[in-house]
């Protein structure tokens, strides 16, 4: 299977340092704010954000994680492995300004289904989405408002952002699956 | 049931045999009048209908000392007329039926209703058996003297034990008058009470209230005290532990009148059958087909009655066949009836016994024919029932021992589909039966020759 | 709370969560693929762990000020019970009412149970009616497998006879897994009536699935025969985990570190399979006394409800090593996790 690398792992440090400026020039600071990462990579990738506004803002925000098993609009298929996780924010969310972060936008489905858990906390000022690609093809009126990188796919791709947190090392792959 | 203007049949080249006089060659047996008309190597008879019995057994027709037939009163779960073709299907020329009908069969009326039923309708041969006590009650003799006169082969209260002692007692002091031999379902009612299946580890996994082997064995001690006591006959129903087995053969050493049976099911599913079946393997069936009383027992005691039947401590092979109808089997565990419907399985279930080598072919074939009619003392009633001498009744069961065949109840002649060997692939069944030289069963293959 | 379940990684799949949500994972071992929750006599070790796990995710959305997730939306879940029960017919039907189910609650009188036609007459009438799971108590053994046979739902044992409560042994395990950790190679001591204890024998089932080692202890006459290795039969260890037992409590409770109290039906002093309750608890009574034998830090547990004074003295019972209350409130969360590991699209 021929992958090919599409953001390495210095490609990815800039872009998360430059979505982490992002955010704060566009909250115009980090009162209120809250990220909370959705699981699993978004978890990781919303302490970079946090770590990165630590050392160049010297605040710190706090960080979530949502599992949103539990709000799928559909339920998995007999056989189908599902694991869910207790979710965990460290916060009360109410009139917070939560930024939700997520390794890769695609269908729009998973963030529906974290906006819905997200409301089942608390009613929050305003609710912002922190991407690391966006790979297009959405079936819901989604948009994210801060995206490290677009990258045009087929649906037989298989886009992977590896997080050496996760998986040893950084980089983001695209794979072209053939199609049967 | 009679008939003298049958042609005669005359069956050809089985291996006959008949170890009750000790007779195993390869030949012909002419039936003739309704008898036995000659039996030999080589036996002509221009008239005849030849039957060409090559690979086959041909042995007298299987005798059942105890089943139930449940006419009158229980047709919805087998009638005469059905138990009867169930009884031929499965190789048997005679039965001897119990009285747990309703009206039981503690009066003349009732058994004779029985013995009109099965001349007009029955296709085997139906010998009743009277009841102990009155209404199978258990408190009061019945009217024994007067059953005998209407021709019972002897007295049972089966399904239930005969739990008082005393009328037990004075029911062996009655009947020796007669000559005739109690049966008894042997059950300690207080031990066993709310048990469904043998106490041991299968009732623990399963979480269902056991009886213990004690609560037969109890009953077996006590009965062949009495025996000896009251020098009567007992013979103890459907033996099914250790403990019985060897009570009984100590018995014997002493010479009491005792006379035992085994079922088909006893010695050849243990209580592992309530819990496991082939199929579903991961799951626990709760099989109500396999709940019978008395249960299914362990290995041990499967083994044990295996080898009472070889040395001769358990004297018949009777199969208990407990017809019952589909509703009552179709429930909990707890609720369900007790009972195998087992006419039409037996002799496959005990040839299984011969093919794994643990009996051998002319001892299972004296327990099912000249072995019962010696422990219930049939000859009187029915002279050289259980032979093939010649005069004796022209009953004959001709058998196919390697016949592979599946059990599908629903194609049972029985009303009683209840059986746990539903699916399974048997090897040997009847292939003709007949009674007093009238064909009462015959398998469609077997006419191809 | 369950900062645990965060740190618990490490196997997380290797295979990125990709969209859309539904896209089923590379199948793995430890997918649930079962349609009803019957006994824990085949449950795996993996098995088991899931469910547990699953369950901490519940218990999160129980903590919550509303708890409450749109989960189980459009599935509908009726409990049937043929045998009263106050706290597990409600711990059911809260759980799934958290998960956004519709539950109804069906009560089979007592006297209405007619021969079985109706266990499966209205395990077939409440899936006409649109019934996904059945959560079925019943006091014949066996009960719920006929209802599994008969029909096309899925179907939980709440309790049959004395075969099995699965999902109070599997709320049991949680509650000690919380505490202890790991299960495997702790003591549990299980005292009661053992004989006529479903909890008692799918306890057995989860316990030795978890490697933990299980001794029972009970008068000789609440000691069902056929446990004994003697009596077993050539019957192998799939077949009956392989046992101990005592039935002297004093020695049995040495080391224990988990000491789990049955209750004591007070019918059983009439049916004289004990001479008195008093002489019961003067022997078998888990009190202060007793627990000083046990290992340091010992639970004691209880599926409740409890005769206190008889089978477990009062101070036990409330005090500071008891962890009742606790299992009423895992109970939630674990039968939650079932209700949703059963409740798949076809």
């Amino acid at each position: 299977m021929a992958e090919s690398i599409i953001m390495s792992e210095q490609d990815m440090r800039r872009v998360i340092l430059r979505i982490a400026h992002e955010i704060v020039e566009n909250n115009r600071g980090c009162q209120d704010l809250v990220f909370v990462g959705m699981r699993t990579r978004g978890v990781p990738l919303a302490e970079r954000l946090a770590a990165a506004i630590r050392d160049f803002e010297g605040e710190e925000v706090s960080v979530g994680a949502l599992d949103i098993g539990l709000y799928r609009d559909d339920l998995p298929a007999r056989g189908v492995e599902v694991r869910i996780k207790p979710s965990e924010l460290p916060t009360d969310i109410a009139d917070k300004r939560v930024v939700l972060v997520d390794d890769v936008l695609y269908t729009g489905r998973s963030i529906r289904a974290a906006l819905d858990a997200l409301i089942d906390y608390g009613r929050p000022q305003r609710i912002q989405l922190a991407v690391l690609v966006d790979r297009g093809h959405r079936e819901l009126p989604i948009r994210a408002d801060f995206v490290g990188k677009n990258i045009p796919t087929s649906h037989r791709d298989d886009v992977q952002v590896m997080l050496r947190e996760i998986d040893g090392d950084d980089r983001v792959v695209i794979t072209p699956v053939e199609g049967e | 049931m009679m008939t003298t203007d049958q042609p005669p049949i005359l069956i050809r080249g089985g291996r006959v045999l008949d170890p009750g006089r000790g007779i195993d060659f390869l030949g012909d047996v002419l039936i003739e009048g309704g008898r036995i008309a000659a039996i030999d190597e080589r036996v002509e008879s221009p008239e005849a209908e030849v039957f060409d019995a090559s690979g086959l057994l041909v042995c007298p027709g299987l005798v059942d000392i105890h089943c139930h037939l449940r006419e009158p009163g229980f047709e919805y779960k087998e009638t005469i007329e059905t138990g009867t073709r169930a009884a031929a299907r499965g190789g048997f020329a005679t039965v001897c039926c119990m009285p747990n009908t309703d009206p039981p069969a503690d009066s003349r009326a009732t058994v004779e209703y029985v013995q009109r039923t099965a001349a007009a309708m029955g296709a085997v041969r139906v010998l009743p058996i009277g009841c102990v006590s009155r209404g199978r009650q258990g408190h009061e003799l019945a009217e024994m003297g007067e059953l005998a006169e209407a021709g019972v082969i002897g007295f049972s209260d089966d399904g239930s034990p005969v739990a008082d002692a005393a009328l037990m007692r004075r029911a062996l002091e009655y009947v020796s008058a007669f000559g005739l031999p109690i049966i008894n379902h042997c059950e300690e009612t207080s031990l066993s009470t709310e048990g469904v299946m043998h106490e041991g580890w299968v009732a623990v996994r399963l979480g269902l209230h056991g009886q213990p082997p004690a609560a037969e064995e109890a009953m077996v001690a006590r009965d062949i005290s009495l025996a000896e006591l009251t020098r009567s006959h007992v013979h103890i129903a459907h033996v099914s532990t250790r403990g019985s087995v060897e009570l009984i053969r100590h018995a014997k050493e002493r010479g009491a009148p005792v006379t035992a049976e085994v079922t088909p099911h006893h010695l050849t599913l243990t209580h592992e059958a309530v819990a496991f079946t082939a199929e579903g393997a991961n799951t626990l069936a709760y099989d109500t087909n396999a709940k019978v009383n008395p249960p299914l027992r362990a290995r041990d005691d499967l083994d044990a009655c295996l080898e009472g039947l070889r040395d001769g401590t358990i004297d018949a092979i009777a199969t208990d066949h407990a017809p019952h109808e589909a509703v009552s089997k179709m429930c909990e565990f707890d609720q369900a009836a007790f009972g195998i419907s087992g006419f039409e399985t037996a002799l496959a279930a005990c040839l299984s016994l011969v093919h794994e080598g643990k009996l051998d072919l002319p001892t299972l074939i004296y327990r099912m024919t000249a072995a019962p009619v010696a422990a219930l003392g049939l000859e009187r009633f029915v002279p050289g029932l259980g032979s093939l001498a010649v005069g004796a009744p022209g009953d004959v069961t001709v058998i196919d021992q390697e016949a592979l065949w599946v059990v599908e109840p629903e194609a049972f002649a029985s009303k009683g589909k209840n059986t746990p060997l539903a699916g399974r692939t048997l090897r040997g069944r009847a292939v003709v039966t007949m009674v007093e030289g009238r064909v009462s069963f015959c398998a469609e293959a077997a006419i191809a020759s | 709370m369950s900062s645990n379940a965060v740190e618990r990684r490490g196997k997380s799949s290797a295979a990125a969560v990709r969209e859309p949500p539904g896209e089923p994972l590379p199948s793995a071992v430890g997918a649930w693929q079962r349609r009803h929750v019957l006994d824990l006599d085949d449950f795996s070790s993996e098995e088991i762990s899931l469910v547990l796990e699953t369950a901490d995710a519940m218990k999160e959305v129980l903590a919550r000020e509303v708890p409450r997730v749109p989960t189980l939306r459009g599935t509908t879940i009726i409990t049937l019970f043929y045998e009263s029960s106050t706290r597990t017919r409600s711990s059911f039907e809260l759980a799934g009412k958290v998960l956004g189910a519709d539950v109804i609650n069906v009560s089979a009188a007592a006297s209405s149970v007619q021969k079985g036609e109706s266990i499966i007459d209205t395990t077939r009438t409440l899936q006409s009616v649109g019934a996904d799971i059945l959560v079925m108590r019943h006091k014949a053994s066996g009960a719920p497998y006929l209802a599994a046979r008969h029909a096309d739902i899925s179907v939980i044992n709440a309790g049959d006879g004395w075969h099995a409560h699965p999902t109070q042994a599997l709320l049991d395990l949680y509650t000690m897994r919380s505490r202890l950790g790991d299960v495997r190679g702790r003591k549990v001591v299980i005292v009661g009536d053992i004989t006529h204890s479903r909890v008692a024998r799918s306890n057995l089932w989860g316990l030795t699935a978890m490697g933990a080692q299980v001794v029972l202890c009970a008068p000789p006459t609440l000691f069902p025969v056929g446990l004994d290795p003697a009596d077993r039969d050539g019957c192998d260890e799939l077949a009956l985990p392989p046992v101990r037992f005592d039935t002297n409590l004093d020695r049995a409770i040495e080391g224990a570190d988990v000491v789990m109290a049955l209750r004591m039906q007070l019918e059983r002093q009439q049916s004289g399979l004990v001479p008195s309750l008093r002489e019961y608890s003067r022997l078998y009574q888990v009190n202060s006394q007793r627990m000083a034998r046990a290992a340091p830090g010992v639970f004691v547990m209880h599926p409740g409800p409890m005769n206190e004074g008889i089978e477990i003295s009062m101070e036990v019972a409330h005090g500071a090593r008891s962890l009742v209350e606790e299992q009423v409130a895992n109970g939630v969360a674990v039968r939650m996790a079932l209700l949703y590991l059963l409740a798949r699209r076809r």
